[in-house]
């Protein structure tokens, strides 16, 4: 739809997917994200960058609400996806998730075979009318996912037995299934070695034109390879946000441009 | 010397040992603790090991073997033709060893002296009389033969423990010399006391299994001694356990065993859902705050005595079922006559295991890594269909180890269906009827006054047998599941 170029493209004309206003949260008695406020583009890559412990990760949470999960968790003001609030008390955080998928720092493949990973969302979610449909979906995601090839002669083997890097393949093809409209991405790649991380990087980008995706990320060459938009984000707030090439050509800020010459971080 | 005395000093030398090598280390580095290898205490440590345990293991050594020695030198001086009719070699030596006490109290009394005693004939000397003036009172007059062992076991034992008072004394005496000349500043006593240490860790951990492997085996001596007096096919096959005290008695395992894995059975059906369901809800649901408090609460019933919940069964479950189902009772079945019953039994023991099954249960759904929860609820699954589709399964080899550890505390669970199960030993698929298990039977057959060499007292031997291979190869089984799965996630 939006045929944007990776680097240096005009994106105004994109829609905005996320919009986030004046948000806090506090763990406990820490306030470990103060007053962001942010705009997400839909079909692209967005990528939240800074040091660690500045809270990317912590407001990526937010935005499929895994933070409720954690009791000491509080989140003040308003995120907006589509322009619905996600934070009204009508809205179910089970199926927020459903439409907001979420993929993790380390591979987490469940104890069960391949197939049976894929199948899980749409299982629960009750996608697939019968088997074949079923079978359907897990080889789309699993073509989505970059993994197909892989993978097609071992359904049935565990998925805890794949190597790291088609492990996190198959957490996005996981994620990938229940058909979301956003994929959060929190340092997908860490745990990965370099050509692991090249296939998956090659898979966000494929993954932008259908979904909205956001990538933490501690690596910055990543974040300049993969990203449309670049967030970054010190000691709770957000200094800079921006198009990607902006932020690491030009930044506005002296601490962006402190972060990315490496003098601190 | 008393053997008190003995012991006592040589720790009073031990210790001495431990100040004399801190001062000699400390005078020969001239007050310079860093120009030492170890530190004071160190030298001082080694001393006194050196001086208290070669003499100590000496004397424990010889404690046990000296009796023993003496024993088969002097039971070698009576014939076997001297040994009284209906007696036997035993019930002789015992009498020896009353004799040569008492000649020992009499000397150390002063009412004789050591001459006395040896010149002492029992043909003349009336010696039941003589040692009966002196508080040493006799079952019977003495023999000759029987006198002439007694005073040579005596003066054995004399002897004996003369040269063991001497023997350890001298070990402690050399260990304080060896180690005071090695003590200098170079010696590496920290390393030997290191040693030291890994020694008496390894002795601990030896004894333990040492005392398993004791147990065993006198339980196989006692069980072969049955299976010498009883076929092992009635035993193991046949179907009617009637003990019967004149003799010609069938004792088959297999209607106890039914008793004892059908309670066993009723009791997990009881403990394995609560137990499970608990654990689900304290490490899945209950915040921090309930955790802390319900967590220990639950726990409460595995320190409660297992004869208490025995009462328990018998006092307030047994009546309570009776009401339910016996005869007027509020169901008006009439099935239960009796309070003691499998379901009795069954529920109290159930009751008992829940803390097992929830407790371990709880530590392994905890050892599940939170990555599982996270990318399942980050798929949009609620808590319970994540619980339910990837934490059980992740956790199910773990939480089967842990059923089947809890078996293997109901089969061998005793005070409860002692008190809660009844006596009557039979097939029957009726839950409200009385039965018995293994380990009542145990409990009746070695309790009861029958001849402890007889089938239907050593059949508690072969019963205690079969149960503990049972026991054993389920937690063997159980710490093999549990080890598998624990495997996954390191």
């Amino acid at each position: 739809m939006y045929d944007t170029e990776k680097l240096g493209t005009d994106v105004n004309q994109t829609e905005t997917k996320i919009s986030a206003r004046n948000v806090q949260v506090y763990y406990g008695d820490t306030h470990a994200i103060k007053d962001v406020n942010v705009d997400i583009d839909a079909k692209a890559v967005t990528a939240f960058i800074g040091p660690s412990g500045c809270g990317k990760s912590t407001f990526l949470r937010c935005i499929n609400r895994m933070n409720d999960t954690i009791d000491v968790c509080r989140v003040e003001g308003d995120i907006k996806i589509d322009g619905e609030d996600i934070y009204d008390k009508r809205v179910d955080p089970v199926q927020l998730r459903a439409k907001v998928g979420m993929v993790f720092q380390k591979p987490n493949p469940f104890p069960k075979s391949i197939y049976d990973n894929i199948a899980y969302g749409p299982r629960i979610h009750g996608l697939a009318k019968n088997k074949a449909e079923l079978d359907e979906i897990v080889e789309k995601s699993l073509r989505r996912g970059a993994i197909w090839n892989e993978v097609k002669d071992r359904l049935h083997a565990p998925g805890t037995g794949l190597s790291g890097g088609q492990q996190q393949r198959l957490c996005i093809a996981r994620a990938v299934a229940t058909e979301p409209e956003v994929l959060l991405m929190d340092e997908p790649c860490s745990a990965l070695d370099p050509i692991a991380t090249a296939q998956v990087e090659e898979l966000i980008d494929e993954l932008r034109d259908q979904y909205s995706v956001v990538i933490v990320t501690h690596s910055m060459q990543q974040a300049a390879r993969v990203s449309q938009k670049t967030a970054f984000f010190h000691l709770g707030n957000l200094v800079e946000y921006g198009d990607t090439s902006q932020i690491f050509t030009n930044p506005k800020d002296e601490r962006t441009e402190s972060y990315i010459t490496g003098r601190i971080g | 010397m008393p053997l008190s005395w003995l012991v006592l000093l040589v720790l009073a030398l031990a210790a001495a040992g431990y100040f004399i090598g801190r001062i000699r280390v400390l005078k020969l580095a001239g007050g310079d603790v860093r120009a030492l290898h170890s530190l004071p205490i160190y030298y001082g440590t080694n001393v006194a090991l050196s001086v208290a345990v070669p003499a100590l293991a000496v004397l424990l050594v010889w404690l046990l073997a000296q009796p023993t020695l003496i024993e088969r030198s002097v039971s070698g001086m009576i014939a076997p033709e001297m040994i009284p009719e209906g007696s036997n070699l035993n019930l002789v030596m015992s009498d020896v060893r009353r004799v040569a006490d008492g000649l020992n109290t009499a000397i150390a009394g002063g009412a004789m002296s050591l001459a006395e005693v040896d010149a002492m004939d029992a043909t003349v000397v009336d010696v039941r009389a003589r040692l009966g003036e002196l508080g040493v009172a006799l079952g019977q007059d003495v023999r000759p033969e029987v006198l002439a062992a007694a005073k040579s076991y005596r003066s054995a034992a004399v002897t004996g423990n003369t040269m063991r008072t001497l023997i350890v004394l001298a070990l402690a005496v050399i260990g304080f010399g060896i180690s005071f000349s090695k003590t200098n500043p170079d010696y590496r006593a920290r390393n030997v006391v290191e040693r030291a240490v890994l020694a008496l860790l390894m002795a601990a951990a030896s004894l333990a299994i040492l005392t398993t492997v004791g147990i065993v085996l006198s339980m196989l001596f006692e069980t072969i001694n049955f299976f010498g007096l009883h076929n092992w096919r009635d035993f193991f096959f046949g179907t009617t356990w009637a003990p019967n005290f004149r003799g010609d008695s069938e004792l088959s395992i297999l209607p106890l065993l039914w008793g004892t894995l059908y309670i066993s059975f009723i009791a997990l059906l009881v403990a394995v859902p609560i137990g499970l369901f608990a654990a689900i809800y304290l490490s899945e649901y209950a915040g921090p705050k309930t955790r802390a408090f319900a967590k220990p609460l639950l726990e409460i019933l595995a320190g409660i005595p297992t004869i208490v919940y025995g009462l328990f069964a018998l006092l307030t479950v047994g009546p309570m079922l009776v009401n339910l189902f016996g005869q007027s009772g509020s169901l008006g079945v009439d099935w239960m006559s009796g309070a003691t019953s499998v379901l009795t039994a069954g529920v109290v023991m159930g009751i008992m295991l829940i803390p097992f099954v929830s407790s371990l249960s709880d530590d392994i759904i905890n050892a599940v890594p939170q990555a599982m929860r996270d990318g399942s609820l980050g798929l949009g699954a609620t808590s319970s269909e994540t619980i339910r589709q990837v934490v059980i399964p992740a956790a199910l080899p773990g939480i089967v180890g842990a059923i089947l550890l809890a078996a293997s505390r109901a089969i061998g669970e005793t005070m409860i269906v002692v008190m809660g199960a009844g006596a009557i030993a039979k097939f029957s698929l009726n839950p409200f009827e009385s039965m018995t298990t293994i380990t009542t039977r145990i409990v009746s057959q070695l309790t009861g006054d029958g001849d402890f060499a007889s089938p239907e007292t050593l059949v508690a031997f072969a019963l205690g047998l079969t149960l503990f291979v049972l026991t054993l190869g389920l937690n063997v089984l159980a710490l093999y599941i549990v080890r598998k799965y624990r495997e996954q996630y390191e």
